[in-house]
């Protein structure tokens, strides 16, 4: 038995990458089977995090140990042995898959989503489920039946939303690798608090077979990991077309890694007044005016742009996505899966005491805003109304394009809140995903970087990309990451 | 039901009381107690408020988006797919009977 990490050369997950990783297993440094013990070890030393609903500790050390013997018998994927957790709303084969909630609390799905498949195709060893806000519902990790994520920046505050689990544990260094999924901004906003990297991919990249739906016209899986380079490992795998999904695009998969070494010279970088308005926090704005002269120094332009209708994203995400939610939701009845009440009169007794005790009140809360934007009398109202204002905002983004290559600004208005602040004012919580928003509802990708601390609380880059120019988006991260360390900083304490 | 008239421009408080949460939470088959009511209640409200924003957005002769259009709907054939197995589908219900799902007597 091999002495542990942490003896013979140190800590290799503190500053590895999975870019690094990759090439210590390669050259024979560690074995996968040792990562994915340490990953374990790390894990069960942080549970104050509550980053994890499920490990799957006996399956990864024998995916594990048949990555080691795939490597010596030739094989040489990236991500190959690499440990990887998922978030709890990907169904996993053989391990419960929750989605945050007690409707699904001990439901263990029959199938892998296909991101899982392609991941462990591609050589990733699932080590566990991620905590995550209730039916991807919520901007901090607070709503999960599972208890709340601490960030590991500061365990009195939030880690962000919905992949608040996935976020904490790449940033404090439990996994090198997880994935999230993003409607209104739940990858890229918790990567912000966190101080890692997450992308959302454009609508369709990314296939949702086995994604737990919320809302399915805006709802994208991604990568989340430390740098760039990683997400575009990450992406490499989980990008294509799939047959199952019947929003999957079949364009095809451009090389990521190819794309990253771009220089930047003449690139222009869209700088919207909107996203520098009222609400931002000062040392937010700060931080991201110091990352945007770095990227002139990196040769781009700043290029002024409008997008007149963002600011009427969030009242009109507000009806489209618990809308859809509500119909998406409506499977869970506890006639064929999940939670089913007890001490039932009839059949409609048990649905309706079957879902007021499996979701929770932020789930219940839109479901209901949603079922009654569709309800007869309201629907042109509200639905159609939120239907035509998403074609604005579409159209903004289609002319600021013709203006500059990305837009960039800030992830998130401020840094990672206080547990707990802002229960009492669902609309306070809402108004998290004011930048974020937008983008799902064109369908564009984007991501968010980590571009500087704000009173030692890491502050995210957003940077915004035409519809599948995600290589560009990537590029554009990485040449900054090369050039700075934000993406490196750790946590103290991990 | 309690009408908040979304065509005008009013912004601000939508009021949304307990017989609205009465009749949402049936159709959406959510069973909300009296107590609860008061709550919902005013959360709606809040976020209809929320919401009426949208208003101030003149959207005449727009076309809805339902969603980005360059991933439209796709068919495929209609041809039956076994994957998974019945029995493992089965083992996933609270309660079955003889291979079927088990539920609460719905016909008298």
């Amino acid at each position: 038995m091999a002495p542990t990490l942490h003896g013979t050369f140190g800590d290799p997950f503190l500053t590895a990458t999975i870019t690094q990783l990759a090439k210590g297993l390669a050259s024979g440094q560690y074995s996968s089977v040792e990562l994915v013990d340490e990953a374990f070890a790390r894990i069960q030393k942080h549970t104050d995090l509550n980053a994890f609903i499920t490990l799957n500790e006996e399956t990864a050390r024998q995916e594990a140990r048949a990555a080691d013997e795939a490597r010596k018998k030739g094989q040489a994927q990236a991500l190959l042995g690499i440990p990887i957790a998922h978030k709890d709303i990907f169904c996993t084969a053989g391990i419960k898959t929750t989605c945050g909630s007690r409707m699904l609390a001990n439901f263990i799905s029959p199938y892998d989503a296909t991101v899982v498949h392609k991941m462990k195709a591609a050589g990733c060893v699932t080590v566990a489920k991620t905590n995550m806000d209730e039916f991807a519902m919520g901007s901090s990790n607070e709503t999960s039946y599972f208890g709340p994520v601490a960030n590991p920046w500061d365990q009195t505050r939030v880690p962000g939303g919905s992949s608040g689990g996935s976020a904490a544990a790449v940033a404090a260094r439990l996994v090198p690798a997880a994935t999230g999924t993003d409607t209104g901004g739940s990858i890229r906003q918790p990567a912000a608090l966190c101080g890692i990297t997450g992308l959302k991919p454009s609508y369709g990249r990314v296939s949702r077979f086995g994604l737990i739906a919320f809302a399915s016209s805006l709802d994208q899986a991604g990568p989340m990991a430390q740098t760039a380079e990683d997400c575009a490992h990450l992406l490499q795998a989980m990008a294509g077309f799939d047959e199952r999904d019947s929003t999957s695009v079949k364009t095809d998969v451009p090389d990521y890694l190819l794309g990253l070494r771009q220089d930047l010279t003449g690139l222009r970088i869209g700088i919207a007044r909107e996203h520098f308005g009222e609400g931002l926090d000062p040392a937010t704005a700060q931080a991201i005016e110091a990352a945007l002269s770095e990227y002139k120094r990196l040769g781009a332009q700043l290029v002024d742009i409008s997008l007149p209708n963002a600011a009427h994203a969030v009242p009109c995400y507000y009806v489209l996505a618990p809308a859809e939610a509500s119909s998406n939701l409506a499977r869970y009845d506890g006639v064929r899966f999940g939670y089913r009440a007890t001490g039932y009169r009839d059949l409609e007794d048990m649905y309706k005491r079957t879902r007021s005790e499996g979701f929770g009140r932020e789930v219940k809360r839109r479901i209901m805003i949603g079922t009654y934007a569709l309800s007869a009398g309201y629907y042109d109202a509200y639905y159609v109304k939120a239907l035509k204002l998403r074609r604005l905002i579409a159209d903004d983004f289609t002319r600021a394009f013709e203006r500059c290559d990305v837009i960039a600004g800030p992830t998130s208005p401020s840094t990672a809140f206080a547990l707990g602040a802002k229960n009492d004012d669902p609309i306070s919580m809402y108004l998290n995903d004011i930048y974020t928003i937008p983008v799902n509802m064109a369908g564009l990708p984007a991501l968010s970087l980590p571009a500087g601390l704000a009173q030692g609380l890491p502050v995210g880059l957003q940077l915004i990309g035409r519809y599948l120019d995600e290589a560009r988006l990537l590029n554009v991260a990485h040449k900054f990451q090369e050039a700075t360390d934000w993406h490196a900083r750790v946590p103290a304490g991990f | 039901m309690v009408a908040c008239d979304g065509l005008t421009s009013r912004v601000g408080w939508c009021p949304v009381n307990k017989e609205d949460i009465e009749k949402i939470a049936h159709l959406a088959r959510l069973g909300i107690d009296e107590q609860e009511q008061e709550a919902y209640a005013a959360d709606l409200s809040r976020i209809l408020g929320l919401v009426s924003q949208m208003n101030a957005v003149e959207t005449g002769g727009v076309e809805p988006m339902t969603h980005p259009d360059e991933a439209g709907l796709r068919w495929r054939p209609d041809v039956a797919r076994h994957e998974i197995e019945r029995e493992q589908l089965l083992a996933l219900a609270p309660q079955t009977h003889h291979g079927l799902y088990l539920v609460p007597r719905v016909i008298e």
